[in-house]
Formats: C-alpha cells, sequence, structure tokens
C-alpha cells in the first residue's frame, strides 16, 4: 500500500496535468464513430493554422460514438464546444435544450453541412447477385444487411433513402413506399445495433450479399478490410447525406472559447479542410475539390432530408418514434 | 445398463463413466471458455506482432490504461470497507430488516448495465437531480473520473460482501468475543482476530471485484463521454477501435484485457494452491 | 446476549447502509421517479405492446433456460473438478472463472467470431442446419456463456463436504450408483444449486454487451429488452427507457423470490431426505 501510494499520486499528477495543459486553450469535438482519422487530420491541420494566425497554442479533444448517444451525453453535461454528428436531429435535440440557438442550420453555409456523403451499395467481389439499384435488394435470395434505424442514426439514412427511391419511381407513392421499404426489411438476417456493427457482420461474419452503407464508410470500409473483396455500387438515385456540425453555444460561451470554435467549423469550409475530407471519402462542398476528386465519387441523383421529407424532426416523428412507420413495418405488427 | 453387469465389474464400469464425465466436462470447457479467448488473441496477431505492438503502444492505449487502473484502484478499495463493514454487520449483529439489507446488497447484480449508467446520468447528469447545483460549483462527475468510479463501484459493490458473509457466519463470533473479554479493544480485536480469520476470503472477494472492476463496460460507457485519452477506459477503448474497423488495434487492448483477467485468475489459483484447504473450506457463493 | 459483547455495530451498520444508500438506493430511486415519469396508462401501455413483451420473453425466457442449462453443465464441470484427478485439473478449474473476468465486450466480439457462419464453430455447425448466431440460439449462448461461472462456483465447495459416507451407505443398502444420484446426491444439492441457478439467472436478464453483437436484433424475434431501452433513449425518452427498466428489474426480482421460495421448499426436503 504504501508504495501503491506514490504510484496513485503519479497517476492523479499526469491526469490534472492533462488537463490543466489543455488550460492553453482546449477545444472538445464531440462527433459520431467512423470520424477518427478524418478529426485527426483536420485537427492537425487548424491547430497549426490557429497558432500561425494567432499565437495560442489549441488542443482539440475528440470524442467518437454513435451520433445519438453523444447528443444525449452533451445533453447530459458531457462540455462539447463543437458537435459534428450524423445527422441533423441530434442537433435538434441539443437545440430543444438550449444547448445551441434555434437556427443553427442557418448560420453556417450548405446547411451546417461542411461535407456530405450517399447512401450506397457494397457487395461482394464481382457482384454475384448483380446488384445493380435498389429493386434488386427485394430480388428472392437476395439478402441485405443494414442496422437498425431505432438505435442507428446512420442507418435513418438508408431507410430515407430506401423510401426515396420508391417514392420517386413512376407512380411512386407513399402507400408504395412503405410497401416496398417492408419488403426490404424482409430480407434483412441481422438489423446490428449500429452501422459499424453492420459493417462487421456483414465484411467480417460473411452474412449477406449487400450492405446498405454511407459511401464514405464503404470507401472506408474497403480501404481497411479489403479492396479485392468488395465492390461499390452507386444506386441511381439515391439521398445526400448530410452529416451536419454546429458549435454548442452554451459551452462555449462558458468556456470562452466561442471564437476558436467558430473558426474550426469555419476551417471545415475552408479548401483546405474540404481536401482533408475529401481524403477521408466525404464528398467537399468546394466545386474546385470536388472537381479533384471527380474520380472518387461518381455522380448519382440525389435527393435531401428537406426536400422529400420537410426536415429531420418531421421524418424522425413520423418513421423513427415508437409507433412510427418502421414499428408498422415489423411482423407483430 | 445392466445391473448385472454393473455389478460384477464395478470397477470398469466406474472407469468408463468416470472417463466420459471427464472428457465431457474439459470438452466443454475448451469449447466455451478456451476458445473465445483464444479467439481474442489470433485476431490481436493477425497480422503479425509488429502492428499488434504498434497499436498497444499508441498514447490512447496508454492513458486507457492507466484510466483503467486507476478506476479500479478506487473502487475496489472502497468496496473492501464496504464489504467488511456490511459483512461484520450481517453476520455478527441480529437486526430488523436483515434480509432486506442482503437483498439490497445484491441488488447491482440483478440491474441491466443499460441501466446501471443511466441512474447516474438521471442523478448527476445536467439534466438530473443534482445537476445543475453540480454544475453552479463547478463540481465535475459525469463524464468524468468521479463518474468513471461510481458507475464501477455500483457494479462491483456485492462481490466482497457476497464472499465474505458465508465465511463469516460460518466461522462464527467465539474468538472474537474471547478477544473482547481478554480487554482487547474493537479495532485490536479486528486487526488480530478478524482480519487474519477472513483474510484469504477477502483477497479472493478483492480479485473478484477487480476482474469486473476493469472488464466493465455498459454502465461506464453511459458516463464515460468517451474523451478519447481522458475519459475512455480499456473496454471503451476496445470499442472505438472496433467501431473504426481497426480490428487488431481492438483486439490487441482486449487482449490486454484478456490478459489482465487471466492475470487475476492465475494468483487466485496460486492463493488456492498454496492455501488450498483455508479457502477451499469457504469458497465463494454460499446462501 | 453475546451481541452486546461484539462491537462496531452501530459503526459497521451505519457505515454500511449510508454507503448503500448513497451508491444504491439513491440512483434506483432517481430511476424509479424517472420512470413514473410516462404514468400509469403510459407504463400500461408500453409494458402490453408486443414488441416489448417478445423482447421480456427473450431476455427472461432466454435467461431461464440459459440458467438451467448452466444448472446440468455447472454439475457435470463442477463433479468433475471435485471429485476426479486428472492433469490440467487446477488450470480448467482456474479457466471457469474467465466469462466473469472477462470484459463483456470483448466476449461480445469473440462470440460472433466463433458461431457465426463462417466462424470457428459455425462453419461446422451451419451444415448440420444449426444456425447460432444472429438467432435466438446464439442469445442462449451469451448467456449461457456469462453465467456459467456462478453454478460451477456455488457448487464446488457444498460438493467437495458433502460426505462420502452418505453415498457409500446407499450403495451398501443396494441402491445403483444412479438412484444414489438421483435419490440422495441430488437433493442435498438442489439448494446450492437454486442459489447458482439465480445468480446466473440474475447475470443473463439484463445482459447487454456480450448478447448484442451475436443476437440478430430483429424485432419479435432475437431483439433483447435491453435493447429497447437502447432505443428508447435514442429517441431521447428516458422516462420510457427508465420504465422499462425498472420493469425488467421487477420481473428479474420477481423470478429471484420465486427461486428463493423453491429453494426453501428443497432445503427441507434436503432434510427430510437425510
Amino acid at each position: 500500500m504504501r508504495k501503491l501510494f506514490p504510484v496513485l499520486l503519479a497517476m492523479m499528477g499526469v491526469l490534472l496535468a492533462s488537463v490543466a495543459m489543455g488550460k492553453d486553450i482546449t477545444l472538445l469535438n464531440v462527433s459520431y464513430d467512423p470520424t477518427r482519422e478524418l478529426y485527426r487530420q483536420i485537427n492537425t491541420a487548424f491547430v497549426a493554422q490557429w497558432k500561425a494566425q494567432h499565437g495560442d497554442s489549441v488542443t482539440v479533444q475528440m470524442s467518437h460514438g454513435g451520433s445519438g448517444k453523444q447528443a444525449r451525453s452533451v445533453v447530459d453535461g458531457l462540455p462539447a464546444d463543437v458537435v459534428t454528428l450524423a445527422l441533423g436531429y441530434d442537433i435538434d435535440a441539443l437545440a430543444d435544450h438550449g444547448l445551441v440557438a434555434k437556427n443553427w442550420q442557418q448560420r453556417l453555409p450548405d446547411n451546417a453541412t461542411p461535407y456530405t456523403s450517399t447512401i450506397v451499395f457494397l457487395v461482394r467481389k464481382g457482384n454475384p447477385k448483380g446488384i445493380k439499384d435498389w429493386a434488386d435488394l427485394v430480388k428472392p435470395g437476395v439478402q441485405v444487411v443494414t442496422p437498425n434505424p431505432k438505435s442507428s442514426g446512420g442507418a435513418r439514412w438508408n431507410f430515407l433513402a430506401a423510401w426515396g427511391y420508391a417514392l420517386k419511381q413512376p407512380a411512386g407513392n407513399d402507400d408504395k413506399a412503405k410497401a416496398f421499404v417492408r419488403e426490404l426489411y424482409k430480407h434483412v438476417p441481422v438489423l446490428d445495433t449500429g452501422a459499424r456493427g453492420a459493417t462487421n457482420t456483414f465484411v467480417q461474419r460473411g452474412i449477406g450479399d449487400v450492405l446498405i452503407a454511407w459511401e464514405n464508410e464503404a470507401l472506408l470500409a474497403r480501404q481497411q478490410l479489403g479492396k479485392d473483396k468488395f465492390e461499390i455500387v452507386v444506386p441511381s438515385i439515391t439521398i445526400l447525406a448530410e452529416p451536419p456540425v454546429a458549435v454548442v453555444d452554451a459551452n462555449a460561451d462558458k468556456h470562452g472559447t466561442r471564437a476558436v470554435a467558430e473558426a474550426y467549423v469555419q476551417f471545415l469550409y475552408s479548401p483546405q479542410g474540404q481536401e482533408i475530407a475529401a481524403k477521408n471519402y466525404y464528398r467537399p462542398r468546394l466545386a474546385d475539390v470536388a472537381a479533384r476528386y471527380a474520380s472518387q465519387f461518381p455522380t448519382t441523383h440525389t435527393f435531401t432530408v428537406d426536400e422529400l421529407f420537410g426536415g429531420w424532426r418531421k421524418a424522425q416523428a413520423r418513421f423513427f418514434n415508437d409507433g412510427g412507420v418502421f414499428d408498422q413495418l415489423g411482423p407483430g405488427s | 445398463m445392466n445391473p448385472a453387469v454393473g455389478r460384477r465389474k464395478p470397477g470398469l464400469t466406474r472407469r468408463l463413466v468416470r472417463l466420459a464425465l471427464i472428457l465431457l466436462a474439459l470438452v466443454f470447457l475448451l469449447l466455451f471458455l478456451v476458445l473465445p479467448l483464444a479467439a481474442v488473441f489470433v485476431e490481436a496477431f493477425r497480422q503479425g506482432v509488429e502492428p499488434y505492438l504498434e497499436s498497444i503502444r499508441q498514447p490512447e492505449a496508454l492513458s486507457a490504461i492507466r484510466l483503467t487502473l486507476l478506476v479500479a484502484a478506487i473502487a475496489v478499495p472502497l468496496n473492501v470497507v464496504f464489504g467488511v463493514a456490511a459483512a461484520w454487520a450481517m453476520t455478527r449483529f441480529e437486526f430488523r430488516g436483515k434480509a432486506l439489507l442482503g437483498a439490497l446488497i445484491d441488488l447491482p447484480f440483478s440491474v441491466s448495465p443499460v441501466i446501471s449508467g443511466l441512474v447516474y446520468v438521471l442523478l448527476f447528469g445536467a439534466q438530473g437531480w443534482f445537476g445543475p447545483w453540480l454544475e453552479a460549483h463547478g463540481v465535475k462527475i459525469i463524464f468524468a473520473v468521479p463518474g468513471l468510479v461510481l458507475a464501477t463501484v455500483f457494479i462491483t459493490l456485492p462481490f466482497v460482501a457476497r464472499e465474505l458473509i458465508p465465511l463469516m457466519q460460518s466461522q462464527g463470533s467465539e474468538e472474537e468475543q474471547a478477544a473482547r473479554v481478554l480487554g482487547a479493544s474493537g479495532w485490536q480485536m479486528f486487526f488480530r482476530v478478524t482480519l487474519p480469520n477472513i483474510r484469504w476470503a477477502l483477497l479472493y472477494g478483492v480479485l473478484l471485484c477487480n476482474a469486473r472492476a476493469m472488464g466493465e463496460f455498459g454502465a461506464v460507457s453511459v458516463v464515460s463521454g468517451h474523451i478519447r485519452g481522458l475519459t475512455t477506459t480499456m473496454p471503451l477503448e476496445v470499442e472505438m477501435r472496433y467501431n473504426e474497423y481497426d480490428y487488431v488495434g481492438a483486439f490487441a487492448v482486449a487482449s490486454l484485457l484478456a490478459l489482465l483477467a487471466l492475470l487475476t485468475l492465475g494468483i487466485k489459483t496460486l492463493l488456492e494452491w498454496r492455501y488450498g484447504d483455508e479457502l477451499a473450506a469457504h469458497a465463494p457463493g454460499g446462501h | 446476549m453475546r451481541q452486546r459483547v461484539l462491537p462496531g455495530f452501530g459503526l459497521s451498520l451505519g457505515y454500511a447502509l449510508a454507503y448503500l444508500g448513497l451508491i444504491v438506493l439513491l440512483p434506483m430511486a432517481a430511476l424509479a421517479w424517472k420512470a413514473t415519469g410516462i404514468g400509469l396508462g403510459g407504463m400500461l401501455h408500453l409494458l402490453s405492446a408486443p414488441r416489448t413483451l417478445a423482447a421480456l420473453r427473450l431476455s427472461v425466457g432466454g435467461a431461464l433456460v440459459a440458467a438451467l442449462v448452466n444448472v446440468v453443465i455447472g454439475l457435470l464441470v463442477g463433479w468433475v473438478l471435485v471429485r476426479y484427478r486428472f492433469p490440467g485439473r487446477r488450470l480448467f478449474d482456474a479457466l471457469v472463472d474467465l466469462p466473469f473476468a472477462l470484459p463483456t465486450a470483448v466476449a461480445g466480439i469473440a462470440l460472433p467470431t466463433l458461431y457465426a457462419p463462417n466462424g470457428w464453430l459455425g462453419r461446422w455447425l451451419e451444415p448440420l442446419g444449426i444456425k447460432v448466431a444472429y438467432t435466438p440460439l446464439g442469445v442462449l449462448v451469451a448467456m449461457v456463456f456469462v453465467g456459467f461461472p456462478f453454478v460451477v462456483r456455488t457448487l464446488q465447495p457444498v460438493l467437495a463436504s458433502l460426505e462420502r459416507d452418505v453415498e457409500e451407505a446407499a450403495q451398501s443398502l443396494g441402491a445403483r450408483r444412479w438412484q444414489t444420484f438421483f435419490r440422495v446426491i441430488l437433493p442435498m444439492l438442489a439448494p446450492t444449486l437454486l442459489t447458482g441457478f439465480s445468480l446466473a439467472l440474475a447475470r443473463a436478464v439484463g445482459e447487454y454487451g456480450s448478447v448484442i453483437f451475436i443476437a440478430g436484433n430483429i424485432p419479435m424475434h432475437s431483439e433483447i429488452a435491453p435493447l429497447l431501452i437502447v432505443q428508447k433513449l435514442e429517441q431521447f425518452d428516458y422516462a420510457g427507457a427508465a420504465a422499462l427498466g425498472v420493469a425488467l428489474l421487477l420481473l428479474s426480482f420477481a423470478l429471484l423470490i420465486v427461486v428463493a421460495l423453491l429453494q426453501r421448499w428443497s432445503s427441507r426436503w434436503a432434510e427430510a431426505s437425510r
């Protein structure tokens, strides 16, 4: 015990020191799961830029987790200065609790989403089931892997993409869309709780013929887990996935970090930030950066949540809350 | 089985039955316990030793290890003191509501890990009972080390007490009473008589408590905030790496946790080996 | 009385109660209070929803079956470890605690590695038509895994202390080995087995981390109750989540009380059969 005590003190010291060092300027960016590499690069670039322009040294701390869980943590007191999440609904929740200004989506360009992605299909090498578009997913014998939209924010985009496809078909309407999506989820053997779990199920466990995924995650997974084993199929029409960012006003004001926090989110829109986003498989907003990465991002028709569903609040209430459309699809109803 | 055969050749049948039972048990243990453990190490070393070492040398991994040890180092002693006090009260005195106290000690065991983190958020979160007060006084509990400790203490609360109660029950209090009659003070009695009598069971409880404390995931995940390098324990680091498609990294940290678990079990076995009789007589569980 | 001789009643009980109050009671009160937020009607509506019922059935039913499986396997393993001497016995004995010590997150990602159709075991089971991962059977396997140490560990000391002369007496009276086992040994072990059963049950009912990766999570089929809690939280429905948590806790408590009653009854039975 006597020997343990100094060790304990030292450990506490390390912890305190790591807090104290940040006293210079520390930003906490609460993000969702697969953005680690993206923000590692963004942070390095931003810190260097801020140092050059203002002389202060900034430390950007990162938190990663499921988008909804991250938003909940911020509501419950996680002192985020900036949030970079997977869907607007999660930042709306912060706005509802008075942490972010209600007009957060108008304060920044492009709906407060500096980079976008789309929903695509990851199939096995050679595309043995001949998957080309959404309609192929409901062919007999095709197994589809997608996470549960009730527990995964990312999966809600998948659901809405499928719905939008069916709606935009000739003579498409809500009933037909519902029938299509119902049929689609009948082809799902495993509803993982999160997007990464679903990818793992598809890639590592060999379950299913097609994985519905965000384009950036499909590219990342292919890069990390086997370029020669998977192909990406871009459907004829899909949703524009808009992962939004916001300064958490209440926290930034309390910490006195508003200037840095705002510069940080603005940096994401800068040519340098856009370049990093594109390198990490997110579609950049800036046209000239997009042009340079055109080969990585095939063109496709997209629609947005705002256009088709009237924004995230409405989409969430209609489709994903208890008793919503998704609950009505199941065998129990 | 033909009883006649059984009676004529008791030795052979008996040996066969014994062999069959041993084999069955071993096959089960191999398939069910050894294989998952092996899977962790195989996955961790899938790309060789270098990537493995690389991924556990990262500063995030090191800080996760540090934090995990720190949290266990605070939570376990707290539960040891509680366990001894609760066992003393429960086994040396008669009072009303004893059964209720026993049930309360066991309660954390039945609470879903999903809930056990949430309850502290309900108490200390910004929207919780004490959140605004804590906020006003600049005290951080949730999303900081105290929250991690609280959740860990909750999860591991029953283990030391559960280890001690049956032992102290069966030992009775004659020796302690004798010490008192001979004029020992309360603390003298405790340190000279009680503690030596319960030390192995206590150590056993500490080991179990510690193993669970280091491995707890569900409850800790809710109160951690997942700030990398700051509030991320090893099990959380495993999950975060897994979610970044860094499978080697995830399994590498997982293998460290498994090693810690094995180390704990090793120490326990060593204790049993050296002090086998003393321990076996009052091993865990009980009623 | 002798209680008066021993010191520390006030101190130890006071400390234990204060500690329990702070660590256990206060948070549980907060949970119960939050759960009342949805009102009685909301609670009834929530608990009568087919989805909730199916998930509770899987969590509670699965835990019951898993605990039962653990009683059978635990009896076998405990018996072999206590009664027989063979090489490597200590090693295997130490391994029994592994599911307890192995973090749930690690078990969660290790189990599908084994039982998925392309996994180490799954590839042999699949041709036999046995699907483990992503089915209710997978949930069961994970629950058996986490509950495994409890039956063995409660059983071992009792088995060790079980007098052999009882068995020998029974056998000398002409009882066959299996008769001895079922008529003499098993009744004596029953209370202990029930303790192990209830521990394994309590552990498995609310389990999340090690189950979630191997369950298919298909609503009405392989979706466990703690997952429903997580989904409620995802909608920022804290009250609903708390209500489900309380319901799950009460359910497992009710089961534990039934087991405790069974135990009382069986120990009388064990006394009588001595």
